[in-house]
């Protein structure tokens, strides 16, 4: 299987996209789906002023600026929507022949965190720091990576009309395909992208239609793989800690139970309006760790109250339902297995996100979508948006 | 609508994809559940353990209020010491907890390492002492003697020690004015207990951790008033400590001055008489026991008869009450309380108890009126009194005839009372009275005296002392009974046999009872502090006030002055009639009676004393020594344990107490120059408009003022007794005495 061959299979060519497409009338920019983007953008925009809530008065990370994380998100939410046009305007189909070499990379890139240039945040080694405060988190683009490579494995015959679902051979490819970046993310170690990259398979599997053997053995081997994580002792012990302390909070309050205590005590206290944005007081006196990253759900519970999360819930919602709509109406299967695998990542990404702040879900170190502060988590979404985008976009219109 | 194309979808995609868009929405609608759950109905307890989570209390202690002598003398106040603390959020922001800190501050301090550290641990169940049990937000102090130089290392060098202050601070000091120590009075302090804390929680004075409280004399008593209220500041702090933001604040108000009616001098005078006396009693020869007196305990009261104030209230032996400053030691703790100590912490004027003894006497005659009996009756004196084949001699076996109730108070006479409480039993009805025939006339007066219960004097934990009537005999029994009855023989040892009769008839009045009672001795028990209320009384005219030691509270300011009146606590159930009778015969005591060999040369014309002696036996024991005594406006009650006579043992003590306080000299002359209190202090001291407290200039020590006009003293401490003028009771006629029983031990002082 060759990135040529899938190409062909595609009815629309690279030639078919470029800036004359979008501003001509009854054309791309008429047909991206406005809702998801407008949600996206909401929540990207709520998203700045909750960073720049949680991070003013951080004097010991904002440098003394305090509109440090709130200028770097805003241009990370720009660079991200340039992406997302970039991606829209190359279109998911040339993305698939790039396929190779993006997913190239993007080992090349996790791989390189393992090296001494990786810097260790928080006991994961997942970032690769460059000069000047930049730095990047390659595992996120593996996220798309995979997407992309199970996408156009799994669906290259039964686009071609080969097969009406993907065989065996091609499903252990395509799950050869996401394993090697999983290990290597394993080894970081950062469970929580882990735990998306198999969501994200599942998702996939699902879409591309393989069959159920596959999905409950999937399953079953997950089920399997936490047991033998859990009594092989891979996890190091903050994690297990982490997730003691989700089970039960009380059991250790000042010490791992800390942020879930705290985190439940901020949107707890913020009731049905909130204390008004940047009156919190869990927020304004820092109680909540990681609060413009991974707990930034936080501020939005204790300062924008049950309103403000329940509409940051509800943006979210609005974007994985266009992304479910798309999944389902794309003309092909690749563009359904993309759109489905992007489901599955945000979904299970803000669900485990809000979830842990919320008390119900462990906690790992996953960025809300569109929300958190983080460039890479940003560029990721936003790339993704693009590639829903794209397969709305290039869906053949009816005449 | 788009025309959806066939291609690639198939109809286990399409219900997959549902699947999976019914599954992503659950999951939000799971969030939003999760989350109205979290904000909506339980937001309200989130938004209380928010605001506890940012806010933080700093206690400014108050300056606890001076405790005060009558002429405004301080025995309690507070001097600034250099407090050397560590604030605990400030060390834990240091990488290694602020372990390098301490060790350089315990350097400077002259400390050990681990002592500073354990200093500023925090106290939980498996943490033992030392240990900090305030609010981690609280500076923990380190040391409170840190001297000048090390306060300056500290604070020029701040920079190396982050989060360590030295500020001057006040701390409590009992600063013994004149050497008066003054200590069981005066009481201790320590840090609130947990229990405390959350029993004072809900009332109108609640405690603060960094409080100190009151564990006994007037510091307890008067705690309320003397803490003051700590100022408390909230701070809105983050999750590091760091203030961000100010709540509320409270300012602290400084604790009310108690102004006391001790005059530190003459309490110094007593407490040096006091143990005077139980050093020149362990000199004395006991014979009964074959060694010498042993006087390990006393106490004295001097009280105002006309108001009940206390002057002066020694209990040996003693402590320097400093020791609790900044924290006991265990060793200095042990020292106190363990079982090897003395326990010098008791105030035995008022929680010590024994057996009157002769000071009975009191209330036996007073008892003995009522019961009907004439004043000027003749009864007879005789030197032994036989019951039933028992044979209860007069103390020294003397006999004086027939004599009235006054001269048999005036010489003691136990065989006249010992007569007229036989015939009073036989009148109730003997063994076995009917019901509701005994009158019970001496037991009824020792109620209507006040004994048998607290006199309310403003000190804690006072005792009750005991009246043993038929009730009490009743109770008694019943809880003991059962050994008594195991361990009783009939012909067993002298114990064994006294366990066999109180077990066939304990809890019956016996005859030998209320004849040892008229004279109390057997199991009556009384304080110190109630012999000086009824003596008191019986200088006045019969009015018995309540004991007190405060005399007012005056606000920090001067501005409210809370004064503590008097109390009428009871009349004596006496006639005027009898108490002349009484007041004469006890005149007669120093003139002539017991009392009179101690008393030679006392100008009696101008100062008229009054005394009535006591010697209590104690199973076991050493006898009890007592002497109350009563001029116009003061009543003075010493007892010794295990020392002997009351004259003997307290007769000089007594004297030279009075004569400080009135100026007598040795020659029996009064200089009124040197009078330390001729007439009771009236009013309070003065106090100046910014609230403090006028204080004249103290003498360093009264009793060495007094000595120098005393070198010619016959009654000098030097051990030798003048010649009495009336038969001295010795130790050899005294074993001729037969007591009938002694149940148990009684010790007198615990």
């Amino acid at each position: 299987m060759t990135g040529a061959n899938s190409f062909s299979v595609s009815g629309y060519g690279p030639e078919r996209a470029g800036w004359t497409r979008i501003f001509a009338r009854d054309s791309v920019a008429r047909r991206l789906d406005w809702p998801m983007l407008l949600s996206g953008l909401a929540l990207s925009g709520l998203g700045s002023l909750l960073v720049f809530s949680a991070t003013r008065n951080r004097t010991e990370i904002n440098q003394g600026d305090p509109y440090y994380f709130l200028i770097r998100h805003v241009m990370n939410t720009g660079i991200g929507l340039a992406l997302m046009i970039g991606v829209v305007w190359l279109g998911h189909r040339t993305l698939r022949t790039a396929v190779p070499i993006l997913y190239g990379v993007s080992l090349f890139g996790v791989l390189l965190v393992l090296t001494p240039l990786g810097a260790t945040i928080n006991g994961s080694r997942n970032w690769i720091v460059f000069g000047g405060g930049f730095s990047l988190q390659p595992a996120e683009f593996v996220k798309i990576t995979i997407i992309l490579g199970m996408a156009m494995l799994l669906s290259a015959r039964v686009d071609a009309g080969d097969k009406k679902y993907p065989d065996h051979r091609t499903v252990l490819q395509a799950l050869g395909l996401a394993a090697v970046p999983i290990l290597i993310v394993l080894l970081m170690p950062d469970l929580g992208t882990v735990l998306v990259l198999v969501t994200i398979i599942l998702g996939v599997l699902l879409a591309s239609g393989a069959s159920n053997r596959w999905i409950f053995g999937m399953i079953t081997a997950g089920v399997v793989g936490c047991i033998a994580i859990w009594q092989l002792h891979i996890l190091d012990e903050y994690q297990i800690a982490r997730f003691a302390a989700f089970a039960n909070p009380s059991l250790d309050p000042a010490g791992v139970g800390y942020n879930t205590n705290q985190a439940r005590i901020a949107i707890g206290s913020g009731g049905l309006t909130g204390a008004g944005l940047f009156h919190g007081s869990q927020t304004t006196g820092q109680f909540v760790p990681e609060q413009q990253t991974d707990f930034v759900f936080t501020v939005a519970g204790e300062e924008l109250g049950f309103v403000g999360a329940g509409l940051i819930i509800l943006l979210l919602g609005v974007v994985l339902w266009r992304a479910c709509r798309i999944a389902r109406d794309s003309t092909e299967l690749y563009g359904t297995i993309v759109a489905a695998g992007i489901v599955a990542w945000f979904a299970f990404q803000s669900f485990e996100n809000i979830g842990m702040t919320l008390g119900i879900m462990p906690v790992t170190g996953l960025p809300l979508p569109f929300v958190s502060y983080g460039g890479s988590s940003m560029f990721a979404v936003w790339m993704a948006v693009g590639l829903l985008q794209s397969i709305k976009v290039q869906r053949p219109m009816s005449a | 609508m788009t025309n959806i194309p066939e291609t690639g979808r198939t109809p286990r995609v399409q219900i997959r994809l549902v699947v999976i868009q019914i599954l992503v929405l659950s999951l939000l609608g799971t969030l939003g559940g999760r989350l109205w759950y979290l904000q909506i109905r339980e937001g309200a307890s989130y938004q209380k353990e928010a605001s506890g989570n940012h806010v933080q209390q700093v206690v400014e202690p108050a300056v606890r209020g001076s405790i005060l002598d009558a002429r405004g003398v301080p025995i309690a106040d507070n001097e600034t010491r250099l407090v050397v603390s560590a604030s605990r959020t400030d060390l834990l922001k240091m990488k290694d907890d602020g372990r390098a800190v301490l060790t350089k501050l315990a350097g400077v301090l002259g400390m050990k390492p681990a002592d500073v550290m354990q200093k500023v641990r925090l106290c939980d169940a498996k943490t033992p002492q030392p240990c900090w049990n305030g609010s981690p937000y609280q500076p923990i102090p380190i040391t409170d003697e840190a001297t000048p130089r090390q306060a300056l290392q500290i604070r020029e060098r701040s920079e190396d020690f982050p989060g360590i202050t030295a500020e001057p601070e006040a701390v409590r000091r009992y600063p013994a004015p004149g050497k008066a120590n003054t200590a069981q009075v005066l009481g201790y302090l320590s840090p609130v207990t947990d229990d405390e804390i959350q029993q004072a929680k809900d009332t109108d004075s609640p405690y603060l951790r960094s409080d100190q409280v009151g564990r006994s004399g007037l510091e307890r008593q008067y705690d309320k008033e003397l803490r003051g209220k700590a100022g408390v500041t909230r701070y809105e702090v983050d999750n590091l400590g760091r203030v961000i933001g100010k709540a509320k604040s409270d300012a602290a108000q400084p604790g009310a001055n108690l102004v006391t009616s001790i005059d530190s001098r003459v309490q110094r005078v007593a407490e040096y008489e006091l143990d005077n006396a139980m050093k020149i009693a362990r000199t004395q020869f006991d014979k009964i026991t074959g060694e010498n007196y042993k006087a390990d305990s006393g106490a004295v009261v001097v009280m105002e008869a006309k108001t009940g104030r206390i002057v002066a209230m020694a209990s040996a032996p003693t402590y320097d009450p400093n020791v609790w400053v900044g924290g006991i030691s265990a060793k200095d703790y042990k020292a106190l309380t363990g079982k090897k100590s003395d326990y010098p912490l008791l105030n035995r004027a008022i929680q010590g108890q024994s057996a009157p003894g002769s000071t009975f006497k009191v209330v036996s005659t007073a008892a003995a009126v009522e019961a009907g009996y004439v004043w000027d009756g003749g009864y007879p004196c005789t030197s032994s009194y036989s019951v039933g084949g028992q044979v209860f001699k007069n103390f020294e076996g003397e006999n004086f005839g027939p004599i009235s109730l006054g001269r048999a108070l005036e010489v003691s006479c136990d065989t006249v009372f010992y007569g007229l409480a036989d015939q009073q039993w036989k009148k109730d009805g003997g063994i076995n009275p009917k019901k509701g025939q005994p009158k019970d006339y001496f037991y009824k007066a020792a109620h209507q005296f006040g004994l048998g219960k607290e006199t309310g004097v403003d000190l804690p934990n006072e005792v009750t002392g005991r009246v043993p009537d038929r009730q009490w005999k009743e109770s008694y029994w019943k809880a003991n009974k059962d050994a008594w009855c195991r361990t009783g023989k009939k012909d067993g040892s002298y114990v064994e046999k006294i366990a066999y009769e109180n077990c066939l008839e304990g809890n019956k009045m016996r005859e030998g009872d209320s004849i040892n009672y008229s004279i109390g001795q057997g199991d009556t028990l009384v304080t110190p502090i109630q012999e000086a209320m009824i003596y008191g009384a019986l200088a006045n005219g019969g009015t018995e006030y309540v004991p007190t030691i405060g005399k007012a509270v005056v606000s920090a300011d001067g501005r409210t002055v809370q004064e503590i009146k008097p109390k009428v606590r009871a009349k004596l159930p006496v006639s005027q009639a009898t108490l002349k009778g009484m007041d004469k015969a006890l005149a007669g005591v120093i003139t002539s009676g017991t009392a009179a060999w101690k008393f030679g040369g006392w100008p009696q014309d101008k100062i008229e004393l009054h005394a009535k002696t006591g010697t209590a036996e104690v199973y076991g024991k050493q006898t009890t020594s007592w002497l109350a005594t009563y001029s116009k406006d003061y009543t003075v009650v010493m007892t010794i344990a295990q020392a002997g006579t009351g004259s003997g043992a307290s007769g000089e003590a007594v004297r030279n107490i009075y004569s400080a306080m009135y100026g007598v000299q040795p020659d029996g002359s009064i200089d009124k120059k040197k009078a330390l209190l001729p007439t009771p202090q009236k009013g309070l001291p003065k106090i100046q408009t910014d609230g403090t407290i006028a204080s004249p200039k103290v003498a360093k020590d009264p009793v060495k003022d007094l000595q120098k006009a005393d070198k010619q003293d016959p009654t000098s401490p030097d051990g030798t007794q003048p010649g009495a003028t009336t038969a001295s009771p010795t130790a050899t006629n005294r074993t001729t005495r037969r007591r009938q029983r002694g149940r148990g031990s009684r010790r007198m002082l615990t």
